[in-house]
Formats: structure tokens, sequence, C-alpha cells
């Protein structure tokens, strides 16, 4: 290996790394706020590349159905829960969000051709029915058991994620795609040719991590998350309701997921189940941080993306072996260091 | 004191923990501007009675009447939102957050209905507890003992509640800052706050009450007006027994 | 009908199935057996262990590949080559290999929160798929053929019908050692890790050990299913050892009901049934080729986690008359006691002892002696840092400075199952109990150190001798408690003061000199108060030293020789109770005072 070539796997590293990053961050999110271990984060990724190759190639994403389907479902429960507690004010609300919306954004996909559209307003719409999926899975699957253990939890993760990817295959089909680059420019830095891709992967992820940090730092909604992941009974004294921040983890979480999606699927072919991998890398990142940090997360997750590329040259066929097994030392290194009193349940 | 209007009223509540109930039909009124406080030794179900109150526990059986209306069946955050706030015994605030932002989350449930008034009752805190202002960019994590106590009190003030519950605001806390913490309660209630307060310290709780109610093994055992209680044998007898003198 | 009866029913069909379906469904019944093996490992570890794996499908595929490398025996180093070529060596050395790998993986992940080893299976199940595909010796994607057949006494099973004999014998073997295992020493410390791993270690269990048996005994179960598949498929590759593999093989646990070995013999049968309707029926449906039925098996089992989350084994035991609950306990010869020390003699003695939780001060330069033969209380009010007192004391947790003596004996850094084993034994303010459980397994798990059978004694019952004993010792707890009629109900059923009178007798079952005891008189009725000091009395006359925290007074006043009153974590008086009673300082801290 010369330089140059180390740098350009450097890179390689760099980029995915920077979208790995994203995800673990959201994993610690989810998994403070809710206590929920999101598997499904990854079918995330996958959905909202392919919503947009779906876009770029004249069709109809079957995303916008399953947003259709998921809204019918949350609409029925949350209205007979309504009905039954007497609290009629949630009615619009209700059918705003679930109904409502997802017409309009149906309406939309079939008046404007969005394959004719710029790539700009197509990544937006990818986002507009991606993105909602999120708390909408959380209101199906996961609020009737926000009392249960992390293990039940867990479980209800895999089915998700099982339940997703079966559904991405039957919405995307076995074929994978691959969308054209943000930009096609590339930069020369002496033996070093820097991508335009990069560059955008780079800084939208930047941009999302300074935009979540200010999120988390100065709104009350950041707060009142932060204050549901400390403390869960002295957040609801304050009126701050455990559903709520389950609903917004899992927005911020979809939104983050989809938008790394967007990000990677001009790097790489993206199968209906390559979601499943990438979001696990993102689970080595927030492994390394203990499941509880943040910047430990993202920088775990930056050198899972390095160790990939760099095993990607020397042994190709294992590289997947080699990424799964850094959480092997990551593992020692935590049951060295953390004293365990825990009652489970 | 039948002339003050109810602010809230419960009749009959009975709790239970799967089995075993743990209060029996407990009944209590704090008039509007009053303060009213339930005392009792330790495993009397006092806490138990502010949770089901609050919604944070399920009731078997009872009626919880706020302002007139039923709120029996109301999640917690919709008491919030109602005008009620609880500083539970363990204080639960957010550690890792500066004292400044454990206030301001205080005020969420204001600031969702669209009241925009948190700045000034921020500063209406800092005046009630000086220390806070002093400390207000410090993690309530690294807080003392008094001064945690005093972010709680004040955290729930943010919510500019009708009703304040405090559950045993003096518990663990040196006998200077009783003292103080008391003070602060006696001062609220001209700022025309009802307060139900849950005490172990029966003497600092009846001087600062006006009426008082003596809970016993989940059962009200007596009430009255809290410069009767004061002087009560009774009173006296439900905490440390006969026992040596059978 | 008896249950007893139910199961000939099982097992006459299981013999006469092969006789009089078609090979078709014989061969779905030898599936079935297989991933009921492996569901059945995932029912110790999930349902009845708490903790979980994805990964099963690959340690399947261990047993498996071992096998087919071994057997085929092409391309063994010379001085292996004369071993090749039989399927017991493959057993063996797959059996060794799957040890070996899972006892690694409990060890990085066990001693870790409890969501560790499931993401540990998750990132090792996908680690070996790949690994699989991509090892030339193991044929790659395309995997290994000419695997010979199994013989048995000199018979070759190269037909489903005949093989399906070994199968089910295997898979009813399993349960059975299974149901042997849950119902005994080994398999009580193994029910309690699900809720109860602070009393259990209390109680001088090794819970880390108990937990890695049952990993290590469904990695095992996993690996025995794949050495069958490898020898009835005669050919493997690495598709059935995937991931999406074990997670299906969770779902089968949790659909048949987790928590019972039966469950996973419905579940797996559930699952593989409705696997080969499904990928006949959705394709056609939805007019496109792929595995679909992940949709159908995703969306059940959250349907089945938020409506009916213990599964299908309970629903259908609902259907048929529960067996009666044994109404006695057999009588065995008691066992081996300790001998109590002389009374007076100074049992514990707590020295400066001082607890921080980060900035607050819990227990400050706390002094406390108890000897044998007293009853020594400890009084406070709320938040005075009593409870903290005892789990510095008893391990659970440790102290911050200050030094603890057990029996002259230092023993302030030890955990609690150190400290359980030199003969203190402690119940527990919030109750801590197994609710499922009867009052007597319960009472059983005290008795865990006087106990020395292991594992496999267990799970063959060759323990039944010491088994008689320790129940016998139980229910001798139980009845000397006033807990005798209701021996055999669950614990959880009873009312709260009777569950702390459980935990007494919990606690007396490990046959302490020195008993821990916190708030035992809360919840209890003025007769039941009485009984218990009376229990109390008798034990300090036979020279157990007792140490009660207590709130109820007339209970301490009337029972204890000697009070020791703390307030803000600090002992502010201490004496005979007239004294304390009498003490300005104690009313005051128990009434407060504002000037």
């Amino acid at each position: 290996m010369d330089l140059q070539i180390a740098l350009l796997l450097g890179q390689d590293g760099i980029t995915n790394g920077a979208i790995y990053a994203l995800l673990s961050l959201a994993l610690v999110l989810v998994f403070a706020v809710t206590r929920v271990i999101y598997i499904p984060q990854g079918e995330f990724v996958a959905y909202g590349a392919l919503t947009l190759a779906s876009f770029q190639a004249g069709k109809t994403p079957g995303t916008l159905w399953l947003l259709i389907a998921a809204g019918i479902a949350v609409a029925i429960l949350d209205l007979h829960q309504v009905l039954r507690a007497r609290t009629l004010r949630k009615i619009p609300r209700i059918v705003g969000w679930n109904l409502l919306y997802p017409a309009i954004a149906a309406a939309v996909v079939f008046l404007l051709k969005p394959g004719e559209l710029p790539l700009l307003a197509q990544i937006i719409l990818a986002l507009v029915l991606v993105v909602p999926l999120g708390p909408m899975i959380y209101r199906l699957a996961y609020q009737p058991l926000a009392e249960a253990s992390v293990l039940v939890l867990l479980i209800v993760s895999v089915a998700v994620h099982f339940a997703m990817t079966g559904l991405g295959l039957l919405f995307f089909g076995a074929e994978g795609s691959r969308t054209p680059a943000f930009s096609d420019a590339s930069f020369e830095f002496g033996l070093l040719t820097v991508t335009g891709q990069t560059v955008w992967v780079l800084g939208a992820s930047l941009f999302l991590i300074v935009a979540l940090y200010l999120f988390f730092e100065r709104t009350i909604y950041g707060k009142a998350l932060r204050a549901t992941a400390m403390n869960r009974t002295g957040a609801r004294l304050m009126g701050i309701s455990t559903v709520m921040a389950g609903k917004l983890s899992f927005l911020l979480a979809a939104l983050i997921g989809a938008f790394s999606g967007v990000l990677i699927a001009p790097i790489t072919t993206i199968y209906y189940d390559t979601g499943f991998l990438i979001g696990l890398k993102g689970f080595v990142g927030a492994i390394v941080g203990g499941l509880g940090s943040y910047p430990i997360a993202a920088a775990g997750a930056i050198l899972v993306g390095l160790l990939e590329a760099f095993s990607s040259f020397w042994a190709s066929a294992f590289k997947e072996v080699i990424v799964f097994t850094v959480i092997i030392p990551v593992l020692i290194w935590l049951s060295l260091t953390t004293r365990h009193v825990e009652e489970e349940e | 004191m039948g002339e003050v209007r109810s602010i809230l009223e419960v009749d009959d509540l009975c709790v239970a923990y799967g089995k075993v109930e743990a209060l029996h039909h407990v009944g209590i009124r704090v008039g509007e501007g009053q303060i009213v406080t339930v005392i009792g030794p330790n495993g009397a179900g006092k806490t138990t009675m502010l949770s089901a109150i609050m919604g944070v526990l399920p009731h078997t059986k009872g009626e919880i009447r706020f302002l007139g209306d039923d709120v029996g069946d109301t999640e917690v955050e919709q008491m919030v939102a109602r005008g009620i706030t609880l500083v539970p015994e363990s204080r639960a605030l957010f550690g890792e957050m500066s004292v400044e932002d454990n206030l301001l989350l205080g005020a969420f449930m204001r600031r969702r209905m669209g009241f925009r008034d948190h700045e000034s009752t921020m500063s209406d805190v800092f005046r009630i507890f000086p220390r806070l202002k002093e400390r207000r960019s410090q993690y309530a994590g690294t807080l003392s003992g008094g001064e945690r106590q005093m972010l709680a009190v004040g955290r729930a003030l943010m919510a500019k509640p009708k009703l304040l519950m405090l559950d045993e605001p003096s518990l663990g806390l040196a006998p200077l800052i009783v003292k103080e913490i008391f003070r602060v309660i006696a001062d609220l209630k001209s700022t025309g706050v009802s307060i139900l307060l849950v005490e172990q310290n029966a003497r600092a709780a009846l001087k600062v009450a006006d009426y008082g109610y003596v809970l016993e093994t989940g059962e009200m055992a007596l009430e009255g007006a809290s410069s009767v209680l004061l002087d009560d044998p009774k009173v006296v007898e439900s905490y440390l027994g006969l026992g040596g003198k059978q | 009908m008896a249950p007893r009866l139910l199961l000939g029913i099982f097992l006459a069909l299981v013999a006469v199935a092969p006789h009089v379906v078609s090979e078709f469904h014989v061969t779905l019944l030898n599936y079935i057996g297989l991933s009921a093996l492996v569901a059945l490992g995932l029912v110790l570890l999930t349902g009845v262990g708490g903790l979980t794996s994805f990964g099963q499908a690959a340690f399947v595929g261990l047993g498996a590949y071992a096998t087919a490398y071994l057997s085929i025996g092409e391309g063994l180093p010379g001085w292996l080559s004369m071993l090749g070529g039989s399927p017991w060596l493959g057993l063996l050395v797959g059996l060794l290999v799957t040890a070996v790998v899972a006892y690694v993986l409990g060890l990085l992940t066990l001693g870790l929160s409890g969501h560790f080893l499931p993401l540990g299976t998750l990132a090792w199940g996908l680690s070996l798929y790949f690994l699989f595909g991509n090892l030339q010796f193991l044929g790659g994607h395309t995997g290994l053929a000419g695997i010979p057949a199994l013989s048995l006494f000199g018979y070759p099973l190269k037909e489903g019908r005949s093989f399906f004999y070994v199968i089910w014998g295997v898979v009813l073997g399993a349960v059975w050692l299974s149901k042997n295992l849950l119902d005994s020493r080994e398999g009580r410390a193994i029910r309690a890790l699900k809720g109860g791993v602070v009393m259990a270690e209390a109680m001088g269990v090794d819970t880390t050990r108990s937990k890695t048996v049952i990993f290590l005994v469904a990695a095992l179960f996993s690996c025995v299913s794949g050495w069958l598949y490898a020898h009835m498929q005669r050919f493997v590759n690495p598709t059935p050892f995937g991931l999406h593999l074990g997670i299906e093989y969770l779902f089968m646990a949790v659909v048949g009901g987790a928590g019972h070995v039966w469950g996973a013999v419905v579940g797996a049968a559930v699952i593989t049934v409705l696997k080969q309707w499904l990928q006949d029926l959705l394709p056609s449906l939805l007019g496109a080729s792929g595995n679909f039925e992940m949709i159908v098996f995703g969306i059940m089992m959250i349907v089945v986690l938020q409506r009916a989350r213990e599964g299908l084994w309970p629903m259908l035991t609902r259907l048929v008359p529960q067996r009666s609950t044994p109404s006695a306990i057999e009588d065995a010869p008691a066992l081996a006691r300790k001998a109590l020390p002389e009374p007076g003699k100074v049992l514990l003695e707590a020295r400066s002892i001082v607890k921080r939780f980060g900035g607050l001060v819990a227990n400050n330069n706390l002094d406390l002696t108890v000897k044998a033969g007293e009853v020594m209380a400890l009084i406070g009010p709320n938040g005075a840092g009593k409870s903290t007192m005892f789990n510095c004391i008893s391990g659970v947790d440790s102290a911050t400075e200050g030094e603890v003596l057990f029996c002259g004996q230092e023993v302030t850094r030890l955990n609690s199952r150190q400290i359980a084993r030199l003969g203190m034994s402690r119940t527990f303010q919030h109750v801590r109990l197994l609710p499922a459980m009867s009052v007597l397994e319960n009472v059983a798990i005290g008795g865990h150190l006087r106990g020395s059978k292991g594992v496999f004694p267990a799970m063959l019952h060759l323990e039944r001798m010491e088994e008689k004993r320790l129940l016998a010792e139980a229910a001798r707890q139980v009845e000397r408690v006033g807990l005798k009629d209701s021996m055999f109900e669950a614990a959880g059923s009873l009312a709260l003061g009777q569950q702390r009178t459980l935990e007494i007798a919990r606690a007396l079952c490990a046959d302490p000199c020195l008993l821990l005891l916190d708030e035992p008189a809360a919840g209890l009725r003025y007769l039941e108060k009485q009984a218990l000091a009376e229990l109390l009395r008798k034990l300090r006359s036979e020279g157990m030293g007792i140490l009660l925290v207590e709130h109820d007074m007339d209970f301490v006043m009337g029972l204890a020789d000697r009070v020791v009153v703390m307030e803000f974590g600090e002992k502010i008086a201490e004496g005979l109770p007239e004294e304390v009673q009498r003490n300005p300082a104690v009313l005051e801290a128990y009434l407060g005072g504002v000037d």
C-alpha cells in the first residue's frame, strides 16, 4: 500500500464513518429516552435511499402506501383511545397527522411527477414520506410496551426490523439501486482527490450534528428529551409526557436514518436489506460509547468506518467479520471498567 | 374551615399494591389558599397518597376532585396542565443539567400552553432562593442536599401551580436548612398558592399549616386544626408507640 | 385428563407418526424437532433466565460445519485424517468448539447490563455467517456436500423416517434434561436470574455462573441440532445459519411460551408450519418472490408481545386441569448445621463506617456491634441511612471508609455472596422474592449454600437425596415462621406481611449465626407481629445474633436488647430501649422541632 491508496482508503473510511456516526447518535438518543435498542434504524437508511431511487426511476415508492397504512392504523388506535377517555379535543391533531398528512403527501407524489423534479425536491419528498414512519412505528409497536423490560423492547425491535425488511423487499424488489452524486466536482489536494459527494457527506453530517447539538442545548423540547433520559418520573411531573418524548426521539432517529440513506446512496449500492448492516455498524460505534455517550459513540463510529475501509483493502472477504469483532475488545474494556449493580426489570 | 372554597377534595381513596391495600378509604380536603399537612410515621402511606392523587399510581377506589372537576382518571401531564405540581420525596432533579435548565423545564407545560412568562417567574424563584441564583449554571447533581430541595421546590414553582404538593421536604436535611425550607413554605402562602404538605417532621409541619391529618398504617387516625394537633399526645404515640410503658 | 396421560398420548403420537404421515410431513416434523431443540435452549435463556441471544443459528452452524468437515474427512491434515470420517468425532469437536465460543462470549458480556449479551450474539451471529461463506476449506458459499449418514448400532439412518426417531429422541431427552435442571437447586438459582439477582447473590448464588450455565446449555443444544441437521441433509452451506434464522429461533421460543420447556416445541411447530404455508401463499398473493413471511412473523411477534407475552403454551395448559399440587413434603435427614457461637461473643463489628454517594454522605462515622444471643435494633427517621448501613454490612454495597468485621474476619470489601458464606443472612426492605415460584422453593433458595451438587447431577436427577434434604429443611423453616398452610402457593399471592415472613424463613434456611432483618414487622397484623416477636426471641435464646431495622416502635421496644438511633447518617443515641425512648434528642429526631 502506498500513501495514495492509504489516503483514498482514509477518505472512504471517514465518509462512511460520518454516516455511521450520525446513526450511532440516533441510537444513543433513542436508547436514552425510551430504553429501546433500535435495531430497525438501518431500515430507515434503506427506505430513505430507495424511496429517492424510486422517484428517480419515475416509480411510486411503496413507502407511500406504508405511510398511508400506518397512518390509518395509528388513527384507529388513537381515536379509539380518545373516544374512551372522552378527550375529544385531540381528534383534529390525530386526523391531521395520521390521515390528512399521508393523503396530502400522496396527492403531491401523484400530481408533481417527482421523477422530473430537481434532486433537492426529490430528497425533501423522500424525507416527507419516510420520516413520519418513525413516530408511527413508535406508536404501533413500542408505546403499548413502554413499561416493559429492555429485553422485551429489544425483541420488539428485532420483530420490527423483520417486518420492515420484508416490506422493503416487497416495495423495492431484490435489485439494488444507486442514486447519482449530489455533485460531480472533485478537488485535488496533492496526492488526494476528494470527490464532491465526500464533501457533501461530511458537510451534511457536520451540519446535522451541530443542529442536533443546538437542539439539545438550546431548545426547550431538546432539553425535555434530555430530562426524560435522565429522570423519567421527574420529567413527567413537569408535564413532559413519556409518549411525546418517545415519538420525538423516534422522529429524530427516522430523520437521521432516512437522511443518511440519501447521503450514502450515491456511494454504495443500496439493497432492501443493506440498511441493517449499516445500522449495525452505527451500533458498534454506540457500543463503544457504552450506549451512553454521544461524542464517544461518534468517534467509535468513525473508527469503524476507517477499519472497514482498510480491511476491505487487505482482506475484503472478511471485512464484515473484522468490523463486528471490534466489539470484542470494546466489551472487554467495558466489563473491566463498569461495576455493575443492577436489578433487571 | 367550612367557608373556604375547596381546591382539592379526596374521598374514600384506596390504593393497593397487588393484593395488599396500602391506603384504606382516605379522605382529605384542601381549601384555597390554605396549607394542609398530612403527618405520620414512616410507612404510613403518605407518599402513596400523594402519588395516587397526582396520577402516578392508580387507585382502586375513591374520588379526587380538583376545583370541583373529577380528576380521578387524569394523566400526570394533564394534572400539571390543570395547575397541580408535586415535589416528590426523591426530588427527581435532572442531575446532569444546570440549575437554570432544571428551572426552565419546570415551566415546560406552561410554555406548551402558550404562556411566555418563564423569565419573570424565574426571577421570582431566585428572589425566594437567592442560593439558586448563585448556582444557576452549576449541574443539579453537584448541589448539596439543601440546595437540591430548594431547586426541587423552585422548579415546581416555575409551573405557577394552584396547588403545590410537597412530599417530605425536610427529609435528610440538617436542622438549619429545614428551618429555611419551612420559612419559605410559610411565605408561599401569601402568594395565594394552596399547599398540601406531607411530612414526618410533625412539629415543623403543624407550625406552618392551617389544618392537619395524621395518617397511620394507611388510615386516617386523627385530624384537626393544626394548633390543636400540636398539643395532642396521641400524635406522639403514633410515632414512638407505647412500647416501653406497657 | 391428567397431564401424565397427555404426555403419554403425545409420546405415542410421536412413536407412530412416521408410519402414518407422508414423506413430506415426516420431513416437516424432522425440521420441527431440529428447531425445537434450539428453541428449548432459548426458553432456558430467555424465558427462564431473562437473557437472550440472536446468535443461536451460528451455534447450529458450528455443530453442522464441525461434523461436515470432520466426517467428510477430505483435506484434513495427516495426523487428523485417521480420526476423520466419524460423525461422533464431529459431534465431540462441535460441542467443544461451541462450549469454548459460548464461554468466551459469556465471559465478555454477562458481567455487563443485560442487553450486551444479545448485542454481542448479534455481532457473533453475523460474523460467523460471513466467515462460513468466505473460508475456502469450508466450501465458501457453496458449502460442503457428501456428509456420511449417521449409523446407529450398525444401522445406517439414510431415510427421513428412521432419522425422525433420532431427532425426536434427542428433543425429548433435552426436554427431560431441561425440566430436571429447572427442578433442582441449580434450577432455582437459574430461575432467580430474572428479577432476583440481588437477592440470589445475598443467598450465596453465583449468578454470573448461573447465567453462563444456561448460555452454555443453550449453545450446546443448538450445536447438537446442527450436528443432526448436517447428517440429515448430508450437505451444508451457510444460508441456514444466518442471523435471520437466529432471530426466527427466538420468535419460536417467544410465540410458543418462553417460560415453559414445552413452549419451545409448540413454538417450533407453529413457526415451521406457518413458514412453510406462507412461503407458498405469499409470493403468489403478492406477485413477487421473496421471504415475505418475514413481514407476517414480525407483525405477529409484536402482537404476541403486546397481547400475550407468555406465549401459546400457558393458553394450552389452561384447557386441561392442572396437576394437583403436592400436599406434603417427604421427610429427610436434616442437613448439617454450623455450630452457633457462644452467647455474648461479638459477631459483627462495624467501625467508623462512612458511605458517600457523590456529594451526599449517607453514613457518617458509624460504629455498631452485634453480639451472639442479642437483638440489636437500628432505628431512625426516614432517610437516616439505615438501609444504606445494612447494605454496607451485608456486602450488597461497600462502605467508602471504615471497616466491617464479621466473626473476627474483615469483610469490608467482600461481596454479598462471600459474606453469606460466612454465616450472615438478611431480608430486604422492599421484599425481594420470586412471585411465580412457590413459597417452599423461595425458601429453598436460602439453603443454596448448604447443597453442593452441580449442573450435571441436576440434569440427570442424580442429586435427589440432597434435594430432598434441602426441601425438607426449607419446609421446616416455612413451618417455623407459620406459613405452613401456604407452602405450595405462589409467593406472589401472599399478603405483604406474609411475604416479609417468607423472607425470614429464607434467611433462616441458610443456617446463619447473624440475621439482618430490614423492617420485618411492616404490614403484619397484631397477632402476626406477636408471633414474629416470639420467633425472634426463640432464635435469640438459641444464640443467634439479630440486627433489626424497624419502624414499629411497640415491636422494637418490646423486643430489642439494645437500640441505636440514627439521624442524618449519624448515630445520635445508643442504649437500652427505655433510655432511648426518653432521650430528648431522639424525640426531636422523630417529631422534629423548628426552634
